[in-house]
């Protein structure tokens, strides 16, 4: 049985469609990468996913529960078993890297201090920030925060981990050793990993399987093989990396074009 | 015609969701209050707690002790300007001490907690919204309202009443200054005549209003904080907001309160 299903589910922003109708099953132990382009709903997708956000119709459900109808006191029970790693950290900025990762093992669990330091620096360990924990977060570099972020989500021991962009603004050599880190971390704990991103080599790297998403619809879903080797024309000029129009200056050309004549300024 | 309709239906949807949201937001602060509340709750909400009575109370004193003593003098000056053509220099002293209990100090002490406090609340709370730590608390299985509100919403309620009685104390002593230098009359009998022109009934509705006002300046600014989607320039604008709505509400309850305690206080 699928640890995550997604029914059907559409979202509307205002009378604008965002999601159209998705449909995914995501089964236990499996590295779902939820691939697209900017603005193709992977984010808004990730959100339902998490019950951040109320779907227009249709349902995520995890772990049989649906997350975006369910009671508050469901939620928080379904939310103890998920670990979000999000695009920027989102660590508190006023606790300590070790109170980041300590925070929920604190309130949600009732281990002896000792107990929790020593799951803490574990964790911290784990990531590679065992020296670090003392630090506040804007005392770190940007790969030091996403790993931060991964030692706050494996805090709890969750079964299914998301990351949101993990490579997101961070350079080609650290961005390799996040997708190490994601990969190393599911071998190790046998979690469901969801990673939503749009850089092709770590989706590459690190899924079982790619659902590509475009305007809000699944183009595919399948193995790595399976996308790499689709001959859908948008999943095709998203992997060769081919501009919108071949052949004629793209909307953002052209418009730089107008600007230089002076066109934009109405000269 | 159509267009003024809609654009009246429109504010006053605008308003009533405001409101709505005001509303839902104190009810899940007065559901969570227990949490921060010392032995009986969780000892970090506590802790929290704690640390923004600092902020709002302690931090603030000598800004709002000074306001206070400048307020007094001011309010000494005018009234011994017209009083003085009378000869009812003694009516002054009943005019700082009864105007300061009632009136200015739980006024004069919610503009400066609005200013310093409601901004603060809003700025954090919207940074934390812009940069998703509010979205991970939610996904951590925490309540923000309960985290990030109830331990300001406790400080708010023991602090600016605390800081009234202070500005109280302030205003009157700015009051004897003046009338020693200007009647010779000795701060030991000035005191005296202060204690016997107020009752315990003005003590007692100037904190009543400060409560109140304390609500407003957490709430709106919270709630300001909460609201914030963008960037940088969203944190901004709600910080204003947050300071000229909260400001505003302030002097509509004080209305309502003094209109109120003036119409039972005739009987």
């Amino acid at each position: 049985m699928a640890i995550i299903s997604i029914r059907d589910l559409i979202v509307e922003y205002d009378g604008r469609r965002v999601l159209d109708r998705l449909n995914l099953d995501i089964e236990p132990g499996e590295t779902m990468v939820l691939l697209g382009g900017s603005g193709s709903g992977k984010s808004t997708l990730l959100r339902q996913i998490l019950g951040l956000e109320r779907a227009h119709s249709g349902g995520a459900f995890v772990k049989g529960i649906d997350i975006t109808r369910c009671s508050q006191a469901e939620l928080r029970l379904v939310r103890r078993s998920i670990g979000v790693a999000f695009q920027s950290g989102a660590l508190f900025n006023s606790l300590s890297v070790k109170d980041n990762v300590a925070l929920a093992l604190r309130e949600h669990t009732a281990l002896a201090p000792s107990i929790i330091d020593l799951m803490v620096w574990m964790n911290l360990a784990a990531v590679g920030l065992a020296e670090f924990g003392h630090l506040h977060p804007q005392e770190l570099s940007g790969g030091m925060k996403k790993r931060a972020a991964v030692a706050r989500a494996i805090a709890l021991d969750p079964e299914i981990l998301v990351f949101d962009e993990p490579s997101a603004g961070l350079d080609p050599i650290v961005a390799a050793e996040l997708d190490e880190l994601i990969l190393l971390l599911k071998k190790a704990f046998q979690m469901t990993v969801i990673v939503v991103t749009h850089e092709l080599s770590s989706a590459f790297r690190i899924a079982d399987r790619i659902a590509m998403l475009y305007n809000g619809t699944f183009l595919a879903t399948g193995t790595k093989d399976e996308i790499r080797n689709s001959q859908h024309p948008r999943i095709r000029q998203f992997l060769d990396r081919v501009p919108d129009k071949m052949g004629e200056p793209s909307e953002v050309a052209a418009s730089f074009g107008k600007y230089l004549r002076g066109e934009e300024a109405g000269l | 015609m159509p267009v003024l309709t809609e654009s009246v239906g429109r504010k006053t949807l605008t308003y009533l969701d405001y409101v709505g949201g005001l509303s839902t937001q104190l009810w899940a602060a007065l559901r969570a209050m227990g949490t921060s509340l010392p032995i009986v709750g969780n000892r970090y909400r506590w802790k929290a707690s704690v640390d923004q009575m600092l902020q709002i109370g302690v931090s603030a004193l000598p800004m709002v002790g000074l306001m206070a003593m400048c307020s007094g003098f001011i309010l000494a000056m005018q009234g011994a300007s017209e009083l003085r053509r009378f000869g009812a220099m003694h009516y002054v002293i009943d005019l700082v001490a009864v105007g300061f209990t009632r009136e200015m100090g739980p006024l004069l002490t919610a503009i400066a907690v609005s200013g310093r406090s409601g901004s603060a609340f809003a700025a954090e709370i919207g940074t934390m919204s812009v940069t998703e730590e509010i979205d991970a608390l939610r996904v951590m299985a925490f309540e923000p309202v309960e985290f990030v509100l109830a331990p300001k919403y406790l400080a708010a309620l023991i602090m600016v009443p605390c800081l009234t009685v202070a500005s109280n104390v302030c205003g009157i002593l700015a009051g004897g200054i003046f009338m020693f230098f200007s009647t010779h009359l000795g701060l030991g009998l000035y005191l005296h005549y202060v204690l016997s022109s107020i009752q315990l009934r003005d003590v007692i509705s100037g904190l009543i209003k400060s409560l109140a006002f304390a609500t407003i300046i957490v709430h709106v600014g919270c709630l300001e904080g909460f609201r914030v989607r963008g960037g940088p320039d969203a944190v901004g604008r709600s910080t204003t907001t947050a300071v000229v709505k909260s400001t505003f509400l302030v002097i509509v309850a004080d209305v309502i309160f003094t209109a109120i305690f003036y119409f039972t206080g005739k009987h």
